[in-house]
């Protein structure tokens, strides 16, 4: 990177993430998107302690950390507070998914409800990985984590990912997006479109935890295209309600995807279980049937 | 100007003339028509705020944190369970220096479920770092919010505080009450200046997280900021008093104590009662006095002993209890004697609401010098079998 360049980097190096983090790239590509007029409303989790231990701080935009379920109340108050002033920066909150599907529901609805001029951001990596790898609303069906272990008689989390997305939608949010750090410019497009958006916004960004699904860490990007290329996860926009923009693929079957992650391992060994993974076959299928993501090759 | 106006409706009016540039509440019985007045003032514009109407109290003092941190003037109010549910909020809003200023409408706390007056709420936020001022009457509870917004704001302190005043007692009564007009709150009350803010211009980074070489530290530093606000807030009083004429210049306040050989500590509405109790009791010949508590937090220890240095006995009236232990006040004024050889007689009264009369004073009174103290006073005991 030349130095000129380092330079309007608004997320820095140095923080202490692990290698090959998701949430990390997120936060870089999100501020790449939103500018340096950006004020940053962070939720506790991975995110807010591998940037800020004190005295330091990664972010070079103004930044508040209060707890794990308020940044969207926060947020609410620095929204108010800008607008009272005449000021004209954007507000971001980022939080992870056990902030935002689970502890901080209720903060995110009731922000969203009130319809302030805010970008809501999850980094969604699947399970509540700054506290050790616990399930969240978000964890994928079968996943095992150290709360929903695979075992003798568990095939690992029982329940499908909640879907977060459609909720917000149904609180009348303008723009509603999923995205993957695994498509850097779709992500930061989406960004730029929600923080431009009048109203509350929010991004749903894919962010493959290496530490977290066990894989190496230079597989990060590699993980999170399987996911989109398999159905398990669909980038799309809606809005106003209405799903506008899908990513489409030519999909490959959900295994080439599971058998990556060590969360899934337990699916192929000590034997292969076809039962399941057929199970999670169709949740990708109705994903595509949904989305109308499929991209038929002409035989 | 003097007006015949509801303890809610007074605070509500000394808040709107503080400009608060940002509301955020939740509705909860009995502080809810403070913030139904202020939504009043918002939609009349007779005040220029934003106000937030939030999904729980949670989220009111979550709004009021970011706001703050955005460098807004910010008000909440709240009670009761409203409180608990802001119990983590509240030690960030210390933690991070937000100068929130905050009325309790004083109200047990359940189970069981009570919506009635006691001070088991605010205190039980003993150790969050906000300073805690109580008020005897709609008078004070009034004026003590141009006083808590002048310190909290000041650099030299940077706390949040709460304005504690008696649910139903105070909320609900009406009472004579000067307002300062307009001009005179301008005069009191600066216009706020953040000590740091959320700036795109100059960007810095709120609510970081300490290792062990760092946290002490910073309560330390919150620490010491209670022990600048024992000499800022009798500061503010004093130029209170030079201004308006009501004196609020003590952490402590004494009545008839001067000559008492019996003391009764206690803060909030409760006081009044036991003014005019004490009247009766000097009247036939007893010689009672009593401190009131006006600032818990910082606790003014140095006035407390001050006081009570000539005293042969001391009831404390506590309208909390530490279960398994005393009431807080209690505690307090042990250890603020701690060394001399007064006694220090604890009476857990008058807790979810129920009414305390002159006689119970009178009876509180002669149960201490009696030496028959740290009792439940005035249970039925018809109801424990």
């Amino acid at each position: 990177m030349k130095e000129d360049e380092a330079a309007c980097v608004l997320f820095d190096a140095g923080h202490r993430a692990c290698g090959g983090c998701a949430a990390a790239m997120a936060a870089r590509l999100i501020l790449d998107a939103a500018g340096k007029d950006t004020i940053v409303v962070s939720s506790t989790g991975c995110m807010e302690v591998f940037s800020t231990p004190y005295p330091e701080t990664a972010w070079k935009v103004p930044w508040i950390h209060s707890l794990f379920e308020n940044n969207s109340a926060v947020a609410s108050g620095v929204v108010e507070s800008l607008k009272k002033q005449g000021r004209k920066e954007k507000v971001i909150a980022i939080g992870g998914d056990g902030a935002t599907f689970d502890i901080g529901i209720l903060c995110l609805s009731g922000a969203f409800e009130r319809g302030h001029d805010f970008t809501y951001i999850c980094y969604d990596n699947e399970a509540y990985m700054n506290t050790g790898i616990q399930r969240s609303g978000a964890t994928p069906y079968d996943a095992s984590t150290t709360t929903s272990p695979a075992g003798k008689c568990s095939f690992g989390n029982r329940r499908p990912k909640k879907d977060l997305p459609a909720i917000l939608a149904a609180h009348g949010a303008p723009y509603v997006a999923t995205a993957s750090i695994a498509y850097p410019p779709d992500l930061k497009k989406k960004v730029e479109k929600a923080v431009n958006t009048p109203g509350p916004c929010y991004i749903q960004v894919h962010a493959p935890c290496c530490t977290g699904w066990g894989f190496e860490g230079e597989k990060t990007i590699a993980i999170g295209k399987l996911a989109i290329e398999t159905g398990l996860w669909v980038n799309y926009e809606m809005e106003e309600g209405k799903i506008t923009k899908v990513k489409k693929v030519v999909r490959k079957p959900v295994e080439e995807y599971l058998k990556e992650q060590k969360r899934f391992r337990h699916l192929f060994k000590p034997k292969r279980n076809d039962a399941e993974i057929a199970k999670i076959q169709a949740i990708a299928d109705r994903n595509a049937e949904k989305f109308g993501i499929e991209i038929k090759l002409k035989k | 100007m003097l007006e015949i106006t509801e303890g809610s409706h007074a605070v509500a009016k000394a808040v709107g003339q503080c400009r608060p540039q940002v509301i955020a509440a939740y509705p909860i019985t009995p502080q809810t028509h403070i913030v139904e007045t202020l939504a009043d003032m918002v939609a009349d514009c007779t005040i220029d705020a934003e106000y937030i109407t939030v999904e729980s109290e949670f989220s009111a003092l979550s709004a009021c944190l970011g706001a703050s941190a955005a460098g807004s003037r910010v008000y909440s109010a709240t009670t009761s369970q409203g409180l608990a549910l802001m119990f983590e909020v509240c030690f960030n809003c210390a933690g991070m220096r937000m100068p929130v200023v905050m009325s309790i409408a004083n109200r047990a706390l359940g189970a069981p479920l009570s919506i009635w007056n006691d001070h088991q709420d605010s205190i039980s936020l003993r150790d969050s770092g906000w300073m805690q001022l109580y008020a005897e009457d709609n008078q004070e509870a009034t004026d003590l919010h141009y006083l808590a917004y002048r310190v909290s704001e000041d650099h030299r302190i940077l706390l949040p505080s709460f304005v504690c005043f008696d649910g139903f007692i105070l909320s609900h009564t009406y009472e004579p009450v000067d307002m300062l007009t307009q001009e005179q709150a301008d005069s009191y009350v600066p216009v706020f200046k953040p000590y740091h803010r959320l700036d795109a211009a100059d960007p810095i980074s709120f609510g970081l997280f300490a290792s062990p070489d760092y946290y002490m530290e910073f309560r330390y530093a919150i620490d010491q900021a209670m022990n600048r606000a024992r000499t800022v807030l009798p500061e503010a009083g004093r130029v209170f008093s030079e201004m308006f004429g009501r004196d609020y210049s003590g952490l402590v306040e004494a009545y008839r104590l001067d000559d008492a050989d019996c003391a009764i500590v206690a803060m909030g509405s409760i006081c009044g009662t036991v003014k005019d109790a004490i009247d009766e009791m000097r009247d036939a010949g007893k010689k009672v006095g009593l401190l009131k508590i006006r600032a818990f937090r910082p606790f003014p220890v140095k006035e407390v002993q001050k006081a009570l240095s000539g005293v042969s006995t001391v009831a404390v009236l506590d309208k909390n209890i530490s279960l398994g232990s005393k009431g807080a006040v209690a505690l307090e004024i042990r250890d603020a004697l701690y060394g001399s050889q007064i006694p220090v007689h604890d009476y857990i009264i008058a807790l979810g609401g129920r009414d305390v009369r002159r006689k119970d004073i009178a009876a509180v009174v002669a149960s201490a010098e009696a030496g028959s103290g740290d009792i439940y006073y005035g249970l039925r005991e018809e109801v424990l079998k």
